[in-house]
């Protein structure tokens, strides 16, 4: 009794949410600005954890807005810039209507424009979490620049999307950071480690869209907006980081090489820098002139005990790193035309190989396909009418996996013509029980230096050995099931025999001996120990338990099926084989 | 359209031909005529007139020779249509600016030169002499001009500009100066006659039909000419050059001189005072903030600087609510261009995914294998998933979830093993085969020596348990649903439920000594006979062949019997009678009195099993839900114990009294501390089927439970003098053995009074210990 009665909804998780119909009349603005201002400022919905507590008792389907993120848009200047937009336009209109041409000469000049610095500052208040938010904007940097140049989008946002791509590869050639490529059925995987970061992005492949119908642009170009800014500042503080100009400009030595006779009449002079950097041939100019880097040696710390073989590991891995990253140098590579001369060359370059191309596929070729000193051409096409002899004809894949394997893989799977290995994904990493296909395995055994044909012997001798194993394992209760049953069957034929009053026929066989592996009899234990601890366990933990167990059945169950997916097909691929042989 | 009436062009042009000349000098001589009678301003105006014209036409000339002349204008003239009349409008633009007046007169002309004829043309041939040399191209001029007048019109359409439909029920269209009916061209023809004219006529594709007058129409080559030039957007005329050079207007040359000698007007030199008013205004607005200067071209929106500068780690203190979006998840190798043969999809694989909704797609494309790089398509829905990705990002809700990272090992309760908390039964050691139904109970002697089990073949068989010989077999003749051997070791007798009859039954076997002691007990009965008042139950005593067989007593009741049990002292024997609605459910007896009594006043549910406390004068009722227990000295209920479980099926007490078990048909075991609560300390849901039966030992402490998935569970118990200690409970094992039979397991269990061993019996007709 007494004090005032507590009222519901009025504390608690209820006012801490808001929701969106709410928040949008808060700050007092249409549907596609609210969302645009999400977007920008990078708010989103929460699910609160009792929805109907915050929901007010209601259970209707609503997205929450947290009330602090909302009133931390209240003081966002650009939702001024928005009112002052949605005004300009009605004036606009009204100009246009009362057809006063020099007011709407007037008014388009005064277009109101905003920035979005200081929102990028805002979100990302260090520059390793710019870095680590970036993926989002490189793949949609990398997808608009891939626009056609009319219809969806400003001409601007595309060319700037460009420009910024560019100097993206042209910092990571640079800045040799490249780790893994991939190339799958949606386009081509890459990924950097850049200043301890690792950024996927993935870049279509180079053909034009069927730009789809059911598709938001306006959504995606206020993405593109806050991307290309943020891209653009990553971008410029990358490059002061490697003591490059920016924007970028080439070195002028090979500025001076590439200014070749054609270039004239390749683009207008505006666009030519753009298309010559994007070219990814040249490296770029330095702020200081510097001599060639050298690689920071690491110092040496007095350690102990664990810490050793932390270093130890920590170097090895630095080594290999090392060595990856000058995996082509060395190597001379000219692409044919008909293959995608952008991520090649641009894959190539990161690992220090020489590239060039034919003239007439695209500005930036260094050198020709005649010179005698190429190692590597690269072919995507069946035959080839004049060869050379010093120089490998191979498939693109080789590039790619012999990035991602960090040696040079054997060229023999790779000529022209032949039928390509498996392309496996980078990114899968095997963990205990998983499926490992078996190119994998051959591949890490040629990093660990083995030769390839023992191998592949031995290992499948290994996978034979390892299924036989786990059957065995399977069939253990079985067999003892069995048994049993076995005996119980004897004996019951006897009860029957006794029962119906047959003499029995009295036969004495000498008993055989049960010899009884104390091993397993100890395993068989242990195992009925564990199913009657399993009986006494809490619902609750029962319940997780389970859980756990049966997403762990599950993964070995898939991991069965692919490998006997793959037991099926190499058994028909023999087949096929021996029949051919005949 | 221009549309053509004639189909014979050339007399009809021969015709207007004739008409034009005449035309044309009427129109000659009317201005004369005009020039006569009116007044001199209008004649020098026409002239005039005429003069531009003649200027006109010699330039027209010197352009282009052919465009008059050509077939097309010709037929154009023919034609005499509206279309057409617009483009002479356009190119007769200057002839017609003679005036308005020129234009009204002309109806009248036409008419007037129909009428008047050849008398006229006598008047105009002196005009005719004196502009010789322009003749033949002033002729066509104005006979072209006089041609847009639609005098020919006037014949056909009379109707003027009207829906056609109005027409369309009467033979007729309009009417014609005389006021007749101007009929419509007879027009038969059905869907054939138009085929058989498709097919046959080679004009057919250039016919018209003209709905305005309702002919048909042939085109000539030229207009079927200009028809197609006109749709493939080219001028009309033929020879008509879009090309030519610019004549300029003036001099692009800076002259020296003015072109006007004019001075300067006075207002030139003094300040305008409507300006002034304007710039005021602007000078207001400007002030007022209305009109901003023209804004400074900004290009720093594409300049970047280093934004990170002054970056500090104290700045970093983040909005704690955020949650950093997840990033796509990594592509495996399902992916790639070129898989393993083993990620590619079967058929079935194909099938599922295409059967399967996209949002339960496990992966949201099919996998597909390219032999080389130049064959790999563009992702058809890679923007759509960019877009995905978007609205994920800003449309999403987002919520921590922890993810449970446990070892399932550490799950697992740790228990002492069961080796440490022998002994207890572990195999299968006897098998007691005989019966032919379902063993619904069994009972061991309180010597442990014998085994008795009462089946559904109507048969109480009575065993030797170390030799699992079947010493006597007792034909009861019914199912025999309960059967329990009397705890006092004194006496040999077994009570047996068989329908709505409990039987006592006395197997002799044993001792001398016992059994006389048996004898006596069932004989001494007689005397206190008299007693027996009309109750609830008759008692019988058998003669002849039952009495052989050994039963000695029958205790008639009203209802089947589910259940007897014995008191530990072996006097008094409780029955069962489940029923819902009667208070008479339970019924005690007393032997050496041959007595019975109803315990209870009140029906308080339906009673499942009842038992003796082994001590003290208490008794057990299970009902469906729970345990009563009854204070006999003091008549009244003690306690209620809640089983939480739907149907209790068996219960049991523990030989000190202390503890209950519950089995019930929902798979649980509920434990009881009847110090402790009214709940069950612990229930165990270790069976996956029924509890049918539960059994205490009485002196290990141990308990069993049967069920219907055909296994025994043995469950270690231990309950410490300590209280604090909590009692142990474990299950220590799972005896397996019983086969199922209709969906029945295993009935009944009950363990050997002394030994750690337990007897079990099932469905299948068999009796079975375990040691």
């Amino acid at each position: 009794m007494g004090g005032l009665q507590k009222k519901k909804f009025e504390r608690g998780s209820a006012t801490n949410y808001i929701t969106r119909n709410k928040a949008r009349k808060k700050l007092q603005l249409s549907l596609p600005d609210f969302r645009r201002l999400c977007i920008l400022k990078g708010i989103y919905p929460h699910e609160p954890k009792h929805k109907k507590k915050v929901n007010k008792g209601s259970t209707a389907p609503r997205t929450f807005y947290l009330v602090k993120d909302i009133r931390f848009l209240l003081h966002e200047p650009i939702v001024g810039k928005f009112r002052d937009y949605k005004v300009f336009v009605r004036k606009l209109k009204k100009a246009y209507a009362k057809t006063e041409y020099s007011d709407v000469e007037r008014l388009k000049d005064n277009k109101p424009t905003y920035k979005l610095d200081h929102i990028i500052k805002e979100r990302y208040p260090t520059f390793i979490d710019a870095l680590r938010d970036i993926d989002d904007a490189l793949c949609m940097c990398f997808l608009f620049s891939t626009f056609a140049r009319t219809g969806k989008c400003h001409v601007q946002t595309i060319q700037l999307c460009r420009r910024l791509t560019v100097e993206w590869m042209n910092y990571v050639i640079a800045s040799r950071s490249l780790k893994k490529v991939f190339l799958s059925i949606k386009g081509i995987y890459y990924q950097a480690e850049v200043m301890g970061q690792l950024i996927t992005w993935l870049v279509p492949y180079q053909f034009s869209h069927d730009h789809p119908t059911d598709v938001d642009y306006r959504v995606m170009a206020t993405f593109t907006e806050l991307y290309t800014t943020l891209l653009g500042f990553v971008n410029f503080r990358l490059y002061h980081s490697l003591n490059l100009v920016y924007p970028p400009k080439m070195d002028s030595k090979s500025d001076l090489e590439l200014k070749g006779e054609d270039e004239e009449d390749y683009a207008m002079d505006s666009e030519s820098y753009l298309e010559k950097l994007s070219a990814l041939s040249t490296s770029l100019a330095r702020v200081f002139s510097s001599v060639e880097d050298e690689e920071a040696q690491l110092d040496q710390f007095p350690v102990e005990g664990e810490d050793m073989e932390n270093m130890e590991a920590r170097e090895k891995e630095q080594k290999q790193q090392e060595t990856q990253t000058k995996l082509f140098e060395g190597l001379k590579f000219f692409l044919n035309r008909e293959v995608p001369r952008e991520s090649l060359a641009f894959i190539i370059r990161c690992f220090g190989g020489q590239v060039s191309w034919d003239k007439s596929v695209c500005i930036g070729s260094t050198y020709d396909a005649t010179d005698e000193t190429i190692t590597h051409q690269i072919v995507d096409r069946p035959n080839i009418d004049k060869q050379y002899i010093s120089r490998y004809y191979i498939q693109p894949q080789w590039v790619f996996d012999c990035v991602n394997a960090k040696i040079l893989l054997p060229v023999e799977d790779y000529f022209m013509g032949v039928t390509l290995p498996p392309h496996l994904s980078p990114f899968v990493e095997e963990k205990e029980g998983d499926y490992v296909p078996p190119e994998k395995l051959k591949v890490m055994a040629l990093q660990q230096g083995k030769k390839p044909e023992q191998e592949e012997e031995d290992e499948d001798e290994e996978d034979e050995e390892g299924e036989d194993e786990e059957e065995e394992d399977d069939n253990d209760d079985d067999e003892e099931d069995e048994e049993e049953e076995a005996e119980e069957k004897s004996l019951k034929k006897m009860e029957e025999q006794r029962s119906q009053g047959k003499s029995l026929q009295v036969k004495v066989t000498p008993g055989k001996v049960k010899v009884e592996n104390p091993a397993r009899l100890e395993q068989e234990q242990k195992a009925e120990e564990k199913r009657l601890a399993i009986m006494m366990m809490k619902k609750k933990e029962k319940y997780l338990y389970d859980k756990i167990m049966f997403g762990k059945k599950r993964k070995i169950r898939e991991a069965n099926k692919l490998a006997a997916k793959r037991k099926a097909y190499d058994d028909a691929e023999k087949a096929k084989k021996k029949k051919a042989r005949k | 359209m221009a549309a053509c009436s004639s189909n014979s062009n050339m007399r009809r042009e021969e015709q207007t031909e004739e008409k034009k000349k005449a035309r044309e000098k009427s129109a000659k001589k009317r201005s004369k005529e005009e020039g006569d009678e009116g007044d001199e301003g209008e004649e020098i105006f026409s002239f005039k007139d005429k003069a531009a014209v003649d200027e006109e036409e010699d330039d027209d000339l010197s352009d282009s020779e052919d465009s008059v002349y050509s077939g097309l204008e010709d037929s154009g003239s023919d034609s005499d249509d509206e279309d057409d009349d617009d483009k002479d409008d356009n190119e007769e633009e200057e002839e017609e600016e003679d005036g308005s007046g020129n234009e009204d007169e002309e109806e009248d002309l036409k008419t007037e030169t129909q009428q008047t004829g050849q008398t006229e043309q006598k008047k105009t041939t002196t005009m005719k002499k004196k502009k010789e040399g322009k003749e033949v191209t002033e002729e066509e001029k104005v006979n072209e001009y006089e041609h847009d007048s639609s005098d020919e019109e006037d014949i056909r359409n009379t109707v003027g500009n009207i829906p056609m439909e109005w027409y369309k029920d009467f033979p007729h269209i309009g009417y014609n100066l005389d006021g007749k009916k101007i009929y419509k061209p007879i027009r038969n023809k059905d869907e054939l006659d138009e085929f058989l004219d498709k097919m046959e006529n080679p004009e057919y594709w250039k016919t018209i039909h003209d709905k305005q007058t309702g002919r048909d129409i042939v085109l000539s080559d030229e207009q079927v000419d200009l028809v197609n030039r006109l749709q493939r957007g080219q001028f009309g005329d033929v020879n008509f050059n879009e090309y030519e050079p610019t004549v300029e207007f003036f001099t692009s040359d800076v002259m020296i001189h003015p072109v006007t000698n004019r001075p300067a007007d006075k207002r030139s030199f003094i300040p305008s005072l409507i300006e002034k008013e304007k710039v005021s205004k602007m000078v207001h607005a400007i002030k007022m903030g209305w009109i901003k200067p023209r804004r400074v071209e900004d290009d720093s929106k594409g300049r970047y600087y280093d934004l990170w500068t002054g970056e500090d780690s104290s700045l970093v203190a983040k909005h704690k609510m955020h949650l950093p979006a997840p990033k796509i998840p990594l592509p495996s190798h399902q992916e790639s261009y070129n898989p393993p043969p083993e990620y590619l999809f079967t058929d079935e694989e194909r099938a599922l995914w295409d059967q399967q909704d996209p949002s339960d797609r496990k992966l949201p494309f099919v996998p597909r294998k390219f032999s080389s790089l130049r064959q790999v398509p563009a992702f058809p829905r890679f923007i759509h998933e960019r877009f995905e990705r978007c609205l994920d990002l800003y449309l999403c809700p987002r919520q921590r979830k922890m993810r449970v990272n446990v070892n399932p090992e550490d799950l697992i309760p740790k228990l002492p093993k069961p080796k440490d908390l022998q002994p207890f039964p572990t195999t299968q050691s006897l098998v007691y085969r005989g019966h032919t139904g379902l063993i619904r109970s069994i009972s061991v002697s309180p010597s442990g020596q014998w085994l008795a089990s009462g089946s559904d073949d109507g048969s109480v068989r009575i065993w030797e348990v170390c030799s699992s010989r079947c010493m006597k077999t007792v034909q009861v003749g019914g199912a025999v649903k309960s059967i329990s051997w009397n705890p006092n070791p004194a006496v040999c007798l077994l009570a047996v439920a068989v329908e709505s009859v409990v039987l006592i039954l006395s197997p002799s076997l044993g001792d001398k000594q016992v059994i006389s002691a048996t004898e006596r007990l069932l004989s001494g009965q007689q005397e206190a006979e008299t007693t027996e008042g009309e109750g609830p139950v008759s008692w019988i005593e058998t003669e002849g062949e039952e009495l052989n067989q050994g039963i000695h007593l029958k205790i008639q009741h009203a209802k089947a019997v589910q259940q007897v049990a014995w008191h530990a002292k072996g006097d008094y024997l409780a029955s069962v009678m489940p029923d819902h609605s009667s208070h008479l459910q339970v019924l005690i007896h007393q032997l050496s009195r041959r007595r019975s009594q109803n315990p209870f006043r009140k029906n308080k549910g339906l009673v499942q099993c009842v038992s003796f406390h082994p001590i003290r004068p208490y008794f057990f009722v299970a009902t469906q839900r729970c345990i009563r227990i009854y204070n006999l000295v003091k008549q009244e209920m003690t306690k209620k114990l809640q089983a939480n479980s739907k149907w209790i099926s068996s219960m049991d007490v523990h030989s000190s009294g202390d503890h209950v078990i519950c089995g019930s048909y929902d798979c649980r075991l509920g434990w009881f501390d009847l110090d402790l609560s009214t709940k069950p300390y612990k229930m165990l849901r270790h069976h996956k089927k029924a509890v049918r039966g539960v059994a205490y030992h009485r002196s290990y402490p141990l308990f069993a439970s049967a069920s219907d998935d055909g296994s025994v569970i043995i469950c270690h118990g231990t309950v410490y003098n300590d209280l604090l200690q909590n009692p142990l409970i474990v299950p220590v094992k799972v005896l397996k053995g019983h086969e199922i039979t209709h969906d029945l397991g295993v009935l009944d269990v009950t363990f050997h009074p002394t030994q750690p061993w337990v007897f079990s019996s099932g469905a299948d007709a068999t009796v079975r210990l375990f040691t």
